[in-house]
């Protein structure tokens, strides 16, 4: 399979002057079409500041990130990304929120065709009920229903997922996860999803992809997820595959974070020399 | 049924009524009842401690056009002013229909006379009763039609005020280059007086507006008023305006950006609806501002509305003065109240979620 989204030896900071932190650093990814990628990381290691880089919503520092083997500069609909905070128009109706999307990338289509297209993409994420009610009127997994329907109206060759569930509670996210894998299955879409849940990756990937912790956070040993789909959330738990994966990746994560507390602490930068107030 | 009439109170700013609602479906009759305590209990205790102070300071204020007027004086003296009005328009009616009927005849005898062929002297006849059917009743204007008058010129005003000032403040939102090319102008002339405004406006109008009188669409003197109520209001809607643009979600942008909108299509989608709220923040407060302007404006100009009604009482000097000074004063606080509800309600319907309340 052709690679489709590249990002070669990516580094990216922020700040300036003495506060300038580099977030990523030497961060090199390959997909290829058609595969499901997980990237697990701690939170505050910089998942969302990579998922921006392969969305080109950021431009990287050093580096660079390529589409179809060419550099993607600007953001564009054929990379699909589903934020983190669903980034629903809060003035518009669920049906609206996705007519944005399908009018913007499908402006040459006959109106109806539109229409069509909105309504399928709304009964796939099953709100076919709830097309007139605002954002505000809905549950928040709801509201990533319709970003999900969004995106996914656009017909993105990936499909980036920025936590999509972390703000949701453990049954909507369990809903959620198998509806993912069901309409990644229907879709046969190429996909990167940004988690700090190891067993949602598991669940859900071809491939976990450790990010280290940051600052100065790169992409760590690979563990490809070689247990057979259809993946069923209720026997998985109890297969010895998947347990020992587990094991694996939490393990290495632990190791990265007990590794990245030595390190750090030696980092520090002094503390500021204060002299205490002498109390009356 | 009564949910509606609730959602229909709550959507043109009444809420203050919906306790009586709650209170006929039979819902905490207690909680109802303070509610309604508070609504309107609280608010009539207060109306009648001001009334009751305002009669005792009358009785004892004396000025040189007699006793401060009380309560009731002015009172009648809106009684007297809502009288003048209806006799006026009972006279205009009078002086139309003479008027018509005088046009009637002129026009029969000159179609007598153009059947026997005197065509000059006929219509010499039908231009006279041209003047007659045109004649204009020269009686000043009541103080209805002052009113009117004044909500004319602050509308007229307004609008322009917002025709500048919204998208000069999507401008200043979008670009920072151009918020701070702009922004020591607008602070500068922000806290400028309407009265240093109006000579300004009225000397450029006078100058600029040459259009004879017979054929001119405004008088002078409200277009001096509406441009310095204009002048004076587009600051607030311009600052919001600016404002809500600059401050519009990122993440929204991000997806404008994904779609790759184009700059006019982002502007439209995503930036004026997302700052919407702030913009009719801005109008309301650009529009009290406005109403606030107009009185000291059409004073000065001669605008035949409230403010001159104001002026003209206060120079002729007349035992009413005061009592008619005073009906103004609670016309114009009331018209101002109005349209501020006006403007809630207005922001309420394109206010979206919960927070932008």
């Amino acid at each position: 399979m052709e690679v489709i989204l590249e990002a070669r030896r990516v580094a990216k900071s922020f700040g300036v002057g003495a506060s300038r932190t580099e977030v990523l650093h030497d961060v090199s990814l390959e997909v290829r079409t058609g595969e499901f990628v997980a990237i697990v990381g701690f939170s505050g290691s910089g998942k969302s500041t990579l998922v921006s880089l392969l969305a080109g919503l950021l431009v990287p520092d050093t580096g660079e990130v390529l589409f179809r083997g060419r550099r993607a500069q600007e953001p564009g609909p054929e990379r699909g990304l589903v934020f983190q905070n669903y980034s629903l128009l809060p003035w518009l109706t669920v049906e609206e929120n996705v007519r944005v999307a399908v009018d913007q990338v499908f402006a040459d289509r006959p109106v109806k065709e539109r229409r069509e297209r909105v309504r399928s993409y709304l009964d796939m994420v099953g709100l076919s009920a709830a097309v007139e009610k605002k954002p505000s009127e809905l549950s928040g997994g709801m509201r990533q229903r319709v970003s999900l329907a969004r995106t996914l109206s656009m017909s993105p060759s990936v499909l980036l997922l920025d936590e999509p569930l972390g703000a949701l509670d453990a049954l909507t996210r369990a809903v959620l996860q198998d509806e993912i894998a069901r309409i990644r299955e229907r879709e046969r879409a190429t996909v990167v999803l940004i988690t700090n849940d190891v067993d949602e990756g598991l669940l859900l990937a071809d491939r976990v992809l450790p990010l280290t912790p940051g600052p100065r956070a790169t992409l760590g040993q690979e563990f490809p997820v070689d247990l057979p789909r259809p993946r069923e959330r209720t026997t998985i738990n109890h297969d010895p595959r998947f347990k020992e994966l587990r094991g694996d990746i939490l393990g290495y994560l632990d190791g990265l974070r007990a590794r990245a507390r030595r390190e750090g602490s030696a980092s520090l930068a002094p503390p500021p020399a204060l002299t205490p107030v002498e109390l009356r | 049924m009564s949910t509606k009439i609730l959602k229909a109170l709550d959507a043109v700013g009444l809420e203050a009524f919906s306790p009586f609602v709650l209170l006929v479906r039979g819902e905490e009759a207690r909680q109802q009842w303070r509610r309604i305590g508070l609504n309107f209990g609280a608010p009539l205790l207060a109306l009648l401690v001001f009334v009751a102070a305002w009669s005792a300071a009358s009785r004892n204020v004396m000025t040189k056009y007699g006793a401060l007027p009380s309560p009731s004086m002015v009172a009648q003296e809106a009684a007297h002013l809502w009288a003048a009005h209806r006799q006026r328009r009972a006279d205009e009616a009078a002086f139309r229909a003479e008027k018509a009927a005088q046009a009637a005849e002129l026009e029969a005898a000159a179609n007598l006379l153009r059947a026997r062929g005197k065509a000059a002297q006929a219509d010499a006849l039908s231009a006279r009763a041209h003047v007659a059917r045109t004649a204009r009743f020269s009686a000043g204007p009541s103080y209805v039609d002052q009113i009117g008058t004044s909500l004319k010129t602050v509308f007229a005003g307004f609008l322009v005020a917002s025709l500048v000032a919204i998208p000069l403040g999507v401008l200043c939102g979008i670009s920072p280059g151009i918020q701070a090319a702009l922004n020591p102008l607008i602070q500068i002339f922000k806290p400028v007086s309407p009265l240093a405004w109006l000579p300004i406006v009225m000397i450029c109008v006078g100058a600029l507006y040459t259009t004879p009188p017979a054929e001119a669409w405004f008088e002078k003197s409200f277009l001096s008023s509406a441009l310095t109520v204009a002048l004076c209001s587009l600051w607030p809607t311009l600052a919001n305006t600016a404002l809500g643009v600059a401050s519009v979600d990122r993440d929204h942008l991000n997806v404008a950006r994904v779609l790759r909108l184009g700059t006019w299509t982002r502007v439209r989608k995503i930036v004026i609806p997302s700052a919407l709220p702030m913009i009719f923040a801005g109008l309301r407060i650009s529009l009290g501002v406005g109403w606030m302007v107009l009185i000291a404006a059409e004073m000065l100009a001669q605008n035949p509305g409230l403010g001159k009604f104001v002026w003209d009482m206060f120079q002729n000097g007349s035992s009413q003065t005061l009592a008619q000074i005073m009906v103004a004063v609670f016309t114009i606080g009331s018209i101002g109240f109005a349209l501020d509800r006006l403007m809630i309600v207005l922001s309420r319907s394109v206010s979206y979620g919960a927070t932008a309340r």
